[in-house]
Order: structure tokens, then sequence, then C-alpha cells
């Protein structure tokens, strides 16, 4: 994706709908829905906790896209998606792990248990951390994008494990929203009402800032790499 | 293993009257012939193996002495000592087995042979994973006699075995990329650690649920996940390889 201004003014409409849907998003977790009637207060962080999950799904996934393109095209855009989205994934999943901690704190009394759970997101978080020691440790530059590409394929494994081990494993303290469990193995969502409201709010606020944080980066890289041949182009003036 | 689908060197097999043909293709041969080298280079020179199983005895003298196990505890965390112990003599093994050949010069040779490239990466994986499991063979031996604990079961060594397919899988195919980067040491654990650690998991799980005597529904899970994992990892291997190596 190169730079142009009509795609720039697209960028800057999406970025401010993004913010306008973050402070609604906000609204509705602090004065739409009511305290939960367990968790009392403290619920209210779940909202982004899940929301920021989603995000760095969807950052990883579109990773493994960008990674199968780059493969089969050797276009660097494709590189570039998946460095994005690697970058923004990490910080989102970073968001989820601390939020987390937050909850914990008041529901668990402790910030930190060696739950399945929050393990394997950690795991996960490590394994994208090293996607980044990846690329700086590989100097040739076609060869830093194949292999980053393969990582990125192979590392989404980390993000499915994140997603089955509480299925896999009945031990978890980890409450489990969506989906099938052991104790209900046919699945079902559990919430309903305002909170449900406030949820699929929150988790389309959450993808919209995904792929406006993406796209600024994507811009980000094409700038640094315009302004890296100007600076070529002078040089050859000299 | 079944043989993978888009060997374009398979020979179909002709039906002989009377005799039955061994479906050896081409490609397995090649496997094969890979995979031989390596492990003929190590009998003959003997130190990767020497060396790792040194360090696998080390290891587990490290680990009682740090860990002050008693009987009971020795029971829940000796699957924990195997793993972590042939995890790291296993990256031992993988970091030295295409950085020799890269160093050699050799590995230029073996991409310029006529044979799918795919071929060439599952006859390293099986040489590495016969390293791992000599290794995991000894220390099997050898926890069973200093922790007093019988490893060397049916359903354990089944455990070792999917876990070493998947960890090689992946060790394989991440050393591959490794060995050009500048840290090569410091890279490979980095990269290999939190992707295989999710077989780590299920292997020690699963093999402390077996040495406990617990029912099947503790330890079937981790069995399912950890040949469902493998799967994975050998199909990304096998799809992937190609690209990692191709200059």
């Amino acid at each position: 994706m190169t730079y142009s201004v009509p795609r720039d003014r697209a960028l800057k409409g999406l970025t401010i709908a993004a913010g306008v849907l973050f402070v609604l998003a906000m609204l509705m977790d602090f004065f739409y829905v009511g305290p939960e009637k367990t968790q009392g207060e403290a619920q209210r962080i779940f909202y982004i906790h899940l929301g920021s999950f989603l995000g760095a799904f969807i950052a990883f996934a579109a990773a493994v896209v960008a990674g199968i393109r780059y493969l089969s095209s050797r276009e660097s855009r494709w590189d570039i998606l998946g460095l994005a989205s690697v970058e923004i994934g990490l910080g989102l999943s970073g968001i989820t792990i601390i939020t987390g901690m937050a909850w914990a704190k008041p529901i668990w009394n402790t910030w930190w248990t060696w739950d399945p759970r929050l393990t394997s997101i950690t795991i996960m978080w490590l394994a994208y951390a090293a996607y980044l020691m990846l690329r700086a440790g590989i100097d040739d530059p076609e060869r830093r994008r194949r292999f980053a590409a393969v990582y990125g394929i192979v590392a989404f494994a980390s993000v499915l494990f994140t997603i089955i081990i509480i299925r896999v494993r009945p031990d978890t303290i980890h409450p489990v929203v969506a989906g099938p469990t052991q104790a209900d193995p046919s699945g079902g969502f559990d919430v309903a009402g305002r909170i449900r409201d406030t949820l699929f709010f929150n988790l389309f606020t959450f993808s919209v800032i995904t792929v406006t944080l993406v796209w600024h980066r994507i811009r980000l890289e094409n700038l640094a790499e315009r302004v890296t041949r100007r600076k070529l182009d002078v040089l050859s003036e000299l | 293993m079944s043989a993978p689908p888009g060997n374009a060197h398979s020979t179909p097999n002709k039906p002989s009257a009377g005799r039955v043909r061994r479906p050896v293709t081409a490609y397995w041969r090649a496997v094969g012939v890979i995979a031989w080298k390596d492990l003929r280079a190590e009998i003959r020179s003997r130190e990767l193996v020497t060396s790792m199983i040194l360090f696998t005895l080390m290891t587990v003298m490290v680990f009682s002495l740090a860990l002050e196990l008693d009987a009971d505890a020795r029971q829940n965390t000796v699957a924990g000592v195997l793993w972590v112990t042939v995890v790291f003599a296993g990256m031992l093994g993988l970091s030295r087995s295409l950085a020799a050949e890269k160093d050699r010069g050799s590995l230029d040779a073996l991409l310029l042979a006529p044979i799918d490239r795919s071929a060439l990466f599952f006859g390293k994986m099986i040489g590495n994973l016969v390293f791992v499991l000599v290794v995991a063979g000894v220390l099997m031996f050898a926890l069973t006699v200093m922790f007093n604990i019988t490893l060397i079961r049916p359903l354990i060594v089944l455990f070792v075995l999917l876990g070493s397919i998947g960890f090689t899988t992946v060790g394989t195919l991440f050393s591959s990329m490794s060995v050009h980067a500048r840290a090569r040491e410091t890279l490979l654990p980095i990269l290999l650690l939190p992707v295989v650690l999710p077989i780590l998991i299920s292997a020690v799980r699963g093999s402390t649920a077996i040495l406990n005597d617990l029912p099947s529904d503790d330890w079937l899970p981790w069995l399912q996940l950890l040949v469902v994992a493998d799967v994975i990892f050998l199909a990304a291997g096998y799809a992937l390889f190609d690209f990692v190596v191709e200059e």
C-alpha cells in the first residue's frame, strides 16, 4: 500500500470513527451496564479484556494471511502487513494480560496465578515477541521477510493453543463465556441483556481499533521507506 | 506417517503376480538416505550424542540437588525433569544439525540434489529425532534407577515418542532459519521454546497423570492434543521448509 492523499483521508476518517466508538464503548462499560451481581464493579473491565483479545486474534490471524500471501507473491507489502499485525497484536494481547491481572486482584485475590489460561496467553505473547527478535537477527532483507512469514504462520499454533487449552484442561479457574466446555459440551453463550449489548459493542469497537492501528502502522512503515529512498536519492546526487 | 501428497517422485506400484512389493518410493528412499547419512556420521564421530548424554546426566544431578526432591515430590516432578532435560539436550543437537552442514558448505550440495526439498526436511528431522530418542531413552533409564520410579512403561514411551516428533519437527524447521541469524545459538531457543511449549505441557501433564495411575480421563485429552499438535507441525514443516531453504 503506497502513500496517497485519498487513502490518507480515509484513514483519518477511520481514526475518528474508532475514537468515537471507543468513547461510546467506555460510556456503555461504565454507565449503560449495571454492576454484575456476583463480581460487582470489577466485572466492567471484562469488556476491554475480551475486546483486546479479539483484536489480538484478528491481528495474529492477519499475520498468517500476510505470511501465506507473501510466500506466494513475494510482494513486500504483505510483509509490511505481517510486521504491522504482529506489533499491534502484541500490544493488544499485552492489554488483555494486564486487564486480566487487574480483574484477578479483587476476584481471585492475586495478580497472577499459574492457571493454564494465563500461562498459555503468556506463551503466545512470548512467541510473537520472538518474531520481532527473528526479524532483528537476520540481515538480508529478502531472507528476513521469508523467515518472518514462515514464523508468523507457525506461531499461530500458540494462539490456537490459548483458545483450546481450557476446553482440554478442566481445572482452570478462568471463566469461559462462549463455546463448549467440560461442564456444558454442547456450547452456549453465557450472557444476556445489557451485558450482551455492551459486550458486542466492545468487540466491534476493538475490531475497528485493530484495523485502524494496523493501517497506521503500515502507513508509518511506508513513510519510513520513502524517507530512506529520498535519502538515497539525495546521496546519489551529491 | 503416510506418504505426503504432491509427491512427484513416487513410482506407482505395479501389481506383480504372487509377489508383494514394498511401497518404498524414491521420495522415502531419499528421506532414508539423508537420515542415515547423519546417523552414520554420528556413529563414526560420536561427538553429538556423547555430549548430549553427558549434558543430560549433569542436568539430572542439578535438578535433584536444586529441588531437594523427596519421594513424594519426585513422583510429581519426574516428568517435568525428563522433558526439560530432553528439550535442552535436544536443542544442543538441533542447533548443530544444520549449522554443521552450512559451515562445511555441504548444505548447498544437499539443496542441489534432485530430490524434493521436503524429503531433505524429513531426512534431517528423522536424524534429529533419533538423537533425541536416544537421549530420552538413556534419561528414562537413568531416572528410573536414580529416582526409583518406573518410567519405562508403554504409555510413557508413547508420550515421549509423540512429544519428540513434535519437538524435532518444529526444531528442524526453526534451526534451518536460525543458522542464518547473527546470534544463532541464542535465537533458536527464543524461537523454539514458546512454540513447542504446548507440546511440552501436554507431554508433562499426560506423563504425570500416568505415573500417578490416574484414570484415562486425565491423560487422554493430553494425548489427543499431542497428536493434533504433531499433525499440525508436520504439515507446517512439510509445506514451509521449501521457503526456508530456497536460495
